[in-house]
């Protein structure tokens, strides 16, 4: 079971998390014109990559944030985590 | 009665207590402090199984967690349990016990015919015996495998016993109480580390126990003994024995399972059986210990041969002697350890070491004590079929080729110690890359992944000297750095007898012309010549051979056959046993009850029960619950001998004629408020919200971002900033997640708050043609009127002192209103609304005929909106806004969406207007095509109408816009049902709602 640090909380057992996928997709703006291409990629297309991921989890049953995790998915090793508005460096 | 095989003194059991038990029947006794083995040991019982797959007879090999065969099934205040080790079981009064893989009896076994067709039973048997004829699969050989295999037999009975999690923080963990444990603990207590310190045994101390050693003027044991108590003493240290660490996962959790009560005859009240222990340590030290290795020899699994080790404990813990002629093979000292314990209890044990010419302080007291020492000597095989009764024996040759001339010796055990594997089960589950030790022929731990540190034997440092001084530098080291805090303590004073180097030398060769049977893996009798098989067929990798011939993947899993497995592929192969690797560790390093891993989710418990504050009401009038999500709602109430059908046919009739009440406090509530809050509606809704007046109220869709139904509700304008939002039962939790993750990372700059209410109002639907006059009584200064509350319509009124909301929305396709009042009025607002609804007939309805008042309405609901449709699907697209856009319109553009034969909501009914439609059908046209027919569409939901008194259903129908009036065919292989159908408007009463306008 992971150990995530909550910048709001601090450190939680993952079983008090839920899991919200890539956080490096980012919406396209309301009222613009979207390609198919653009559009599917930020619906369904995901690297699903091995290794260092910046992704989001959602601290329900705790502060209820949505937070970023950058975590290695093939070690689980947790190496940042941020706010939702925080911004990082690569 | 005597115990013929229990010393007159010594040990560290309570000859005081005298404890009975029986085992396959028959009557012993033992002593308060003797494990199941032991006790059995010192009435002279060996026999104690049969193996899994030949049903050889099988007695005790170890004396704890490393056993691979005695594995009993327990009988225990009235509850059984199989897969219980003998060795780990501790003795109480009136303990019951019986064999397991033996049929009829342990004596005479049917099974062990298969030791007579051991020929034709090698390696991969199952897996190319058992496959042809297919058809004799599951009629033959299944039910015989099945028969034949397992380790005893699972209770059916619900288990009255209880089971515990427990979540625990420490900055220590350390899993053993030996040698490294206790030092490192007690230096890290001293430092003030919140310290765990976990022993799977009932007595603290390891190897401490049973070894004759000095640490600082006191015997091994004395010592342990005073660090514990010191240990337990002190508010920073958990101490808990009978606790077995078994996994390590994670970020450096690790679980431990407490036996709380196995040792007794039955749990103490309030107590549970068995606590599971989360524990998430800042460090963990492991101090496991290691396992004696086996030489491999003929016949090497007859009872009566075990580890050196074990007959040691026997003696020194138990006081338990396991033979009285014992044959101690050894290729290393600690065998002597054991030839010197027996001799000093009167004893003449032979020692048969494989080395040629050693030389140390332990082998000096041997010979002193006058034992019989016969050097480069082996076992070449136990003979005896249910007890050892000799060994042949021979001298073997310096390169271990050749044997000498075949001798028999008469001996009642054989005593083996091929030297000592580190447990490095948990290290290696922690993600840490093991390493081959040379000079001790085993794997050790290597690179740590996690925060790890293994200490003594586990890290294959056999010295106490060494094992003490570098544990308590760790446990010094470690806890320093958390506490800052640094108490030195000093290194006792250690005494300990020098031994020499062990013999690299683990397998006796077969001698000319026997074919003896050579265990490498005692619990899944895996012999030398079924690995020769694996590896001739072309089986490389030591993960395929693992599972070809099912070496080390027996419950004990291979705790004392792995080490020699590999030596084996890596002879036959040529490779280093390095190279060859071992196989992976995974938890649980031992069996842990199934009880243990649910713990209070039991029944019940496995899930919470949430109730609306009406809930008693219902009960006391005979409401039959549903599971609806964690919810419990009255799916009817019962009258008489009514049952679900007629039930609710009654009730929803007489919401059609006079009015019915339902409890709608499930439903999803979330107060939306702040300047932007119309604008989140807007963006999240299909429709538009910017217009909504104060005090309306508006059904609304929302779609995830790919463009399909995520839910769906009315949101009532309560004041200038304030929605009060409500969503179906089921998908109310995640639709405030998806609000929270579009106003926190994709729209902060809306300033709206969210918040669920669901718990804090009760609801109550109150629908029918005379709902208006129930309202009335119930709010007499309140304009009900179609002009003063329209559809749709919102006020707030005073419910007899009680602040209520009314909502003017419908669900049911009746007029109808919805009353909120907080959460603790909810039971008063029930009983007033049936008060007051008395005189007009009004009854409480349930679930199913909610359902059928939404279905023949054509009003969609969970079982169309079903993570397949998107709008238009379900007759919705005129709610969706084209001038606006919203989460998921995007989508809605994609091909398939917007396809002329798009699939839609439709009416059904079967052409007899009799035969009641199955949910789940398929639609096709032609009843008789060849399979498989072409399905159009499915039933999603079905009713008995009762406006038109005949079953009616809704479908999701491909093309369903041109298929009104159209013929065609429900089948239900499931229910072999074929009914002819024809295809009507999904609005099957009042098509125009004109009634919820009324
Ligand atoms: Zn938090």
């Amino acid at each position: 079971m992971l150990y995530i640090n909550c910048p709001h909380c601090g450190m939680r057992s993952q079983n008090e998390f839920s899991y919200g996928g890539d956080a490096s997709v980012i919406r396209p703006l309301l009222e613009k014109e979207v390609s198919d291409k653009e559009w599917d990629d930020f619906v369904y297309n995901r690297k699903s990559l091995r290794g260092k991921h910046l992704e989001l989890w959602q601290h329900i049953f705790g502060c209820r944030q949505w937070i970023k995790v950058e975590r290695d998915t093939a070690t689980h090793e947790i190496f940042r985590t941020f706010k939702a508005d925080e911004e990082f460096a690569k | 009665m005597t115990q013929n095989f229990r010393i007159e003194n010594g040990g560290l059991i309570n000859k005081d207590k005298k404890l009975s038990f029986k085992f396959n029947g028959k009557s012993y006794f033992g002593y308060e402090g003797d494990t199941l083995a032991s006790a059995l040991l010192a009435n002279g019982v060996h026999l104690v199984g049969r193996s899994f797959k030949y049903h050889r007879p099988r007695g005790f090999f170890g004396a704890g967690v490393d056993e691979p065969y005695a594995v009993v099934q327990l009988y225990r205040n009235g509850e059984t349990e199989p897969n219980i080790k003998a060795t780990e079981q501790e003795l109480f009064e009136g303990l019951e016990a019986k064999s397991v893989n033996c049929w009829p009896s342990v004596n005479f076994d049917i099974g062990a015919i298969n030791n007579f067709l051991r020929i034709f039973l090698p390696a991969g048997f199952y897996y190319k015996t058992f496959m042809w004829p297919k058809s004799f699969w599951y009629r033959v050989y299944e039910p015989f495998i099945r028969k034949a295999a397992g380790l005893g037999v699972a209770s059916t009975k619900h288990d009255k016993e209880r089971y515990e999690h427990k979540y625990e923080y420490c900055d220590l963990l350390i899993a053993g109480s030996g040698p490294s444990g206790l030092a490192s603990a007690y230096a890290a207590a001293k430092n003030g580390a919140k310290v765990i310190l976990a022993e799977d045994k009932p007595r603290f101390g390891g190897t401490l126990l049973t070894s004759d050693v000095n640490i600082g003027n006191q015997s091994g044991k004395d010592w342990s003994e005073g660090i514990i108590s010191e240990l337990k003493e002190m508010p920073n240290v958990i101490v808990k024995n009978r606790s077995q660490i078994f996994g390590y996962y994670d970020h450096n959790m690790l679980v431990m399972s407490e036996k709380v009560s196995d040792h007794l005859p039955k749990t103490k009240k309030y107590h549970p059986n068995k606590r599971l222990w989360y524990i998430r340590a800042k460090e963990v030290l492991i101090s496991s210990g290691s396992i004696e290795r086996p030489i491999v020899f003929g016949n090497n699994d007859t009872p009566g041969v075990m580890l050196s080790s074990a007959a040691k404990e026997y003696l020194k813990v138990y006081g338990v002697l396991v033979g009285k002629k014992p044959l101690v093979f050894t290729n290393n000292d600690s065998g002597y350890e054991t030839a010197i314990e027996f001799k000093k209890n009167g004893i003449d044990p032979v020692i048969l070491d494989s080395r040629k010419n050693p030389s140390s302080e332990i082998i000096d007291e041997a010979k002193n004590l006058g034992i019989n020492i016969k050097l480069s000597y082996v076992v070449v095989a136990a003979q005896g079929y249910k007890k050892v009764k000799s060994a042949d024996v021979a001298s073997i040759s310096e390169d271990k080729k050749k044997l000498g001339k075949i001798e028999n010796i008469k001996c009642d055990c054989i005593c083996v110690s091929g030297f000592w594997t580190p447990t490095i089960h948990l290290a290696s589950q922690s993600g840490n890359k093991t390493k081959f030790k040379e000079e001790i022929d085993a794997f050790v731990p290597g690179q740590s992944k996690q925060n790890e540190t293994t200490l003594g034997a586990a890290n294959g440092i056999f010295s106490l000297e060494e094992t003490l001084k570098t544990s308590m530098e760790a446990g010094s080291e470690l806890s320093k750095k958390i506490t800052k805090t640094d108490n030195k303590i000093s290194i006792p004073n250690i005494v300990e007898k020098k031994s020499s180097q062990h013999d690299k030398f683990w397998c006796v060769p077969l001698p000319k012309g026997k074919n003896y049977k050579r265990f490498l893996d005692f619990q899944n009798d895996v012999a030398v010549s079924d690995i020769e098989i694996a590896l001739r067929e072309g089986y490389r990798s030591i993960e395929h051979v693992k599972r070809y011939t099912t070496l080390g993947m027996a419950t004990d899993q291979g705790k004392t056959s792995n080490l020699n497995g590999l030596q084996l592929v890596s002879e036959i192969e040529n490779k280093v046993v390095p190279s060859v690797g071992h196989t992976t560790f995974r938890p649980p390093y031992t069996p842990v009850s199934i009880g243990a891993i649910v713990g209070r989710e039991v029944g019940k418990h496995s899930k919470p029960t949430r109730k609306s504050p009406m809930h008693s009401w219902h009960e006391k009038n005979n409401a039959i619950f549903v599971d609806a999500g964690v919810w419990l709602r009255p799916r009817y109430y019962k009258i008489g001998n009514e049952n679900l059908f007629e039930a609710s046919k009654r009730e929803a009739k007489n919401v059609r004629t006079n009015v019915g009440v339902c409890d709608v406090t499930t439903l999803g509530k979330i107060d939306v408020k702040g300047p932007d809050a119309a604008e989140l509606l807007n963006r999240v809704y299909t429709n538009a919200w910017l217009k909504l007046p104060v005090g309306k109220a508006r059904y609304g869709v929302m779609l995830r971002e790919d463009g399909i139904v995520m839910d769906d509700g009315t949101t009532t304008r309560i004041s200038e900033n304030h929605y009060h939002m409500t969503t179906t039962t089921a998908q109310a939790a995640n639709v405030l997640s998806h609000l929270e993750y579009y106003l926190q990372l994709v729209w902060p700059e809306l300033n709206v708050n969210v918040v669920s209410t669901t718990e804090q109002w009760a609801g109550a639907a109150i629908a029918g043609p005379k709902s208006r006059n129930v309202l009335q009584k119930l709010f007499p200064n309140l304009d009900v009127s179609n002009e003063g509350l329209p559809f749709m319509g919102y006020a707030e009124g005073d419910l007899f002192g009680v602040k209520a909301r009314i909502f003017r929305i419908s669900f049911s396709g009746e007029l109808a209103y919805e009353i909120n009042v907080e959460s603790d009025n909810g039971n008063f607002m029930w009983e007033k609304i049936i008060e007051v609804g008395e005189e007009f007939r009004i009854q409480p309805y349930g679930t199913e005929a909610l359902s059928t008042l939404r279905i023949e309405m054509g009003h969609v609901a969970g079982s169309e909106l079903d993570g397949r449709t998107i709008p238009y699907d379900n007759g919705l697209e005129g709610l969706v806004s084209k001038k606006k856009d919203f989460i998921g319109k995007r989508s809605l553009q994609k091909k398939a969406f917007v396809t002329e034969d798009r699939q839609r909501v439709v009416g059904v009914v079967p052409l007899d207007k009799k035969t009641s439609i199955p949910e789940g059908s398929h639609l096709v046209k032609d009843a008789n095509a060849p399979l498989p027919n072409p399905k159009l569409g499915h039933i999603s939901a079905s009713c008995w109408s009762v406006e038109y008194d005949n079953p009616f259903s809704l479908a999701i129908l491909k093309d369903g816009k041109n298929m009104i009036g159209e013929k065609l065919y429900v089948m239900s292989p499931l229910k072999n049902k074929v009914i002819p159908v024809e295809i009507v408007s999904s609005h099957y009463v009042d098509p125009k709602g004109e009634r919820v306008r009324s």
